[in-house]
C-alpha cells in the first residue's frame, strides 16, 4: 500500500500529463468515430451504427464543396500574401537597425493580443462606414491577411535569429553579389521558417470563424458552412472532410519538420558552429 | 551605399505596416466613431453619443462579468494542468517528446467549430463520459453537463490549452539544466530546486501562456453558444448578435470597445507585475 502511494507520488506529474494528452485527443477521436456513424435523424450526436457510406460520399454535398473550395482559395491567397509581407518584415526586424523598431514590434504584437471578436467587429465597422467594397471574398481576404501577418513574422523571425551570418559573408567573399547571396544562401536556409510561417497562416485562415463571420457578407467558407448547418443538423460528411483536412495537415507538418531537419544538417556542416545554433521551434514560438 | 542601406528596412517593412495600419489600426478608430453615433441603421449620425457606453454597460454588465469569470477560471485551470504536461515534455519525455508535442498541436489540425461540436457530443446527456461522471458522483444522477457554465469552461479550457502549454514548454526547454543541478549540489531538495529555480525561470512562459489563453477566451462566443444555455451567454455572444442580427451597430461597437479597453487594462497591469519580455519578445533580438 505504501509502495503504491509512493509510486503515485513519484509519477503524479506524469499521470496528470497523460490525462491532459487524453483530454486533448478525445474530441479528435470522437470526430473520427462519428465520421463512420449512420445517424437515424439529422443530428449526428448519438452512435447508431457503422457505415462507410459517408466516406464514399465525402464530396457529394454541393454547398459543402463550394464552401470548402472558397476556404481553400481564400487560405491559399491569404497565405501567399501574408507570407510574402511577413517575411519582408521579419527580415527588416532581424537584419536592420532603424528608427521606429519598437513601434513596428508593437504593431505586430498588438493584433495577436487582440480578441478576434474585436478585430472582426472593428473591420466590419470600417466596411460599414466606408460602404465599399461590399462584404464578400475580398473583405475576407483583407481580414485573413491582416490576422496572419503577425504570426508569419514571429515564425520567420525566430528562424532568422538562429541564422549564421558568416555563411553569407563566405558567399560574398567567394564573389557572389547581394542578390545571389540572398537567393543561393539566405533563402534556402530560412526556407523552413518561411514554410513554417506559411503553414501556420494557412491553418489559421482555413480555420477562422469569428472574424470571417463578421466580414463574409453572403460568401460561405467551410467554418461558416458548419456554423450555419449546426442549427439544422450537420451532415456526417463534415466529419469526413475534417478528418481528411487533418490528415493532409499532418503530412504537410511532417514535411516542414523534415525540411527543417535537413536545413539544420546543412548549416551544421561546420562542426565548431554546432553548439552555437539554437534554432527555436517555429511552432512553439508562434503559439 | 550607406544611404541606400538606411532606407532598405523601411521598404521591407512598408507593405506589412501599411496593411496592419489600414486594416487593423484604422478600423479601431472607425469602430470608436461608430460607437458614438446615434439613430438606427440607415439614418445613423455622429453625435458624441456617450450614452451608448452607459447603456451598453448597464444592460450587459452580467455578461461582462460572466465573460471574465469564465475566461479567468479557464485560464487558471489551463495553467494548473498545462504545467505538469509541459514539464513532462521538457524534462521527462525522452524519445516521446515529439509525439507529445504532436498531441498538443493536433487539435489545431481540425476545425475549431467541429472540435467544439465534438464536445457537444461528449457532454450530451446520453454520452458515456457523462455516465462516468455520474458514476463517480461528480454529476448528480439526474444532472446535466451540457448547457451549463461548467461545459462552457471545459470547452474554453480545451480550445485554448495549447496556447498555454507551448509557451511554458518553450521556456522550460530553454532552462540550463546545470542551474538545477547546481541548486541540488548546494543541498536544495528536489522540491526547493523546483520552487526556487525551475519555476521562476519558466515565468516568461507562464506570463505569455496566461495572456494567450485569457485574451481569446474572454472574447470567445463559440463555446458559450454551443456548450452553454441562454443563461451562460458571454459578452462575445451579445456583440455578435447586436452586430449580425439586431443591427444595433453603435451599441455593439461600444461593447467591443469596452471589452478591448478592459482587456488592455488587465494586460498592462499584469505585464507591470510580470515583465514585458514574454509578450514583446524583444529580448530575442
Amino acid at each position: 500500500m505504501r509502495g503504491a502511494w509512493r509510486w503515485l507520488r513519484e509519477h503524479a506529474v506524469n499521470i496528470v500529463a497523460a490525462l491532459v494528452v487524453v483530454y486533448m485527443l478525445i474530441p479528435i477521436a470522437v470526430i473520427l468515430v462519428f465520421s463512420f456513424n449512420d445517424p437515424a435523424g439529422k443530428y449526428n450526436f448519438t452512435w447508431v451504427g457503422f457505415t462507410l457510406s459517408h466516406w464514399g460520399n465525402a464530396f457529394g454535398i454541393p454547398e459543402l464543396n463550394s464552401a470548402l473550395l472558397t476556404s481553400l482559395k481564400l487560405a491559399l491567397l491569404a497565405t501567399l500574401v501574408s507570407t510574402a509581407i511577413g517575411t519582408l518584415m521579419a527580415l527588416a526586424l532581424v537584419r536592420h537597425q532603424f528608427h521606429g523598431r519598437r513601434a513596428a514590434n508593437l504593431l505586430i504584437v498588438v493584433p495577436m493580443a487582440t480578441p478576434e471578436i474585436v478585430m472582426g467587429a472593428s473591420l466590419l465597422s470600417f466596411f460599414i462606414i466606408l460602404g465599399a467594397p461590399g462584404l464578400g471574398f475580398q473583405t475576407l481576404l483583407i481580414a485573413h491577411v491582416m490576422f496572419c501577418i503577425s504570426f508569419v513574422v514571429v515564425v520567420v523571425r525566430s528562424r532568422l535569429i538562429g541564422f549564421d551570418r558568416n555563411l553569407e559573408e563566405a558567399a560574398r567573399d567567394l564573389g557572389a553579389n547581394s542578390f545571389e547571396t540572398f537567393r543561393l544562401v539566405t533563402l534556402p536556409l530560412i526556407m523552413p521558417g518561411i514554410l513554417g510561417g506559411a503553414l501556420l497562416a494557412f491553418a489559421l485562415s482555413i480555420d477562422d470563424f469569428v472574424i470571417s463571420n463578421f466580414n463574409s457578407g453572403t460568401t460561405v467558407t467551410f467554418p461558416l458552412y458548419i456554423y450555419g448547418a449546426a442549427q439544422r443538423g450537420i451532415p456526417v460528411e463534415v466529419n469526413v472532410i475534417a478528418m481528411i483536412l487533418f490528415g493532409v495537415t499532418v503530412l504537410a507538418m511532417g514535411f516542414t519538420v523534415w525540411q527543417q531537419r535537413r536545413a539544420e544538417k546543412l548549416s551544421e556542416a561546420r562542426p565548431e558552429q554546432e553548439a552555437a545554433l539554437p534554432i527555436p521551434a517555429g511552432a512553439a514560438e508562434a503559439a | 551605399m550607406a544611404e541606400r542601406r538606411r532606407i532598405v528596412p523601411y521598404f521591407l517593412l512598408g507593405p506589412g505596416t501599411v496593411w496592419l495600419l489600414l486594416f487593423f489600426v484604422v478600423p479601431l478608430f472607425y469602430m470608436g466613431y461608430l460607437s458614438l453615433e446615434s439613430g438606427i441603421v440607415g439614418s445613423l449620425s455622429f453625435s458624441w453619443n456617450w450614452g451608448n457606453y452607459s447603456d451598453a454597460l448597464s444592460l450587459y454588465d452580467t455578461q461582462f462579468l460572466r465573460s471574465f469569470l469564465y475566461s479567468g477560471l479557464a485560464t487558471l485551470i489551463c495553467l494548473l494542468v498545462s504545467y505538469p504536461l509541459a514539464y513532462t515534455i521538457a524534462f521527462r519525455a525522452g524519445r516521446w517528446r515529439n509525439a507529445l508535442l504532436f498531441a498538443v498541436v493536433a487539435p489545431f489540425f481540425t476545425t475549431y467549430l467541429i472540435r467544439t461540436l465534438a464536445w457537444e457530443t461528449i457532454l450530451s446527456d446520453q454520452s458515456p463520459a457523462v455516465d462516468a461522471l455520474r458514476l463517480i458522483g461528480l454529476v448528480p444522477a439526474d444532472g446535466h453537463v451540457l448547457a451549463t457554465g461548467s461545459a462552457v469552461i471545459a470547452g474554453l479550457v480545451y480550445n485554448f490549452l495549447p496556447f498555454m502549454i507551448l509557451p511554458i514548454y518553450a521556456s522550460l526547454e530553454q532552462i540550463d539544466q546545470r542551474l538545477i543541478e547546481a541548486a541540488k549540489d548546494l543541498y536544495a531538495s528536489s522540491r526547493a530546486a523546483f520552487w526556487r529555480v525551475t519555476l521562476p525561470l519558466s515565468a516568461p512562459g507562464i506570463v505569455a501562456g496566461t495572456l494567450l489563453t485569457f485574451i481569446p477566451a474572454s472574447g470567445d462566443y463559440v463555446n458559450a453558444q454551443f456548450l452553454g444555455s441562454a443563461g451562460n451567454q458571454m459578452i462575445g455572444n451579445v456583440i455578435q448578435s447586436l452586430y449580425k442580427t439586431q443591427l444595433d451597430y453603435p451599441a455593439a461597437a461600444a461593447l467591443s470597445f469596452v471589452l478591448m479597453a478592459i482587456i488592455m487594462a488587465v494586460v498592462l497591469i499584469y505585464i507591470r507585475f510580470a515583465g514585458s519580455e514574454a509578450l514583446m519578445g524583444e529580448d530575442k533580438l
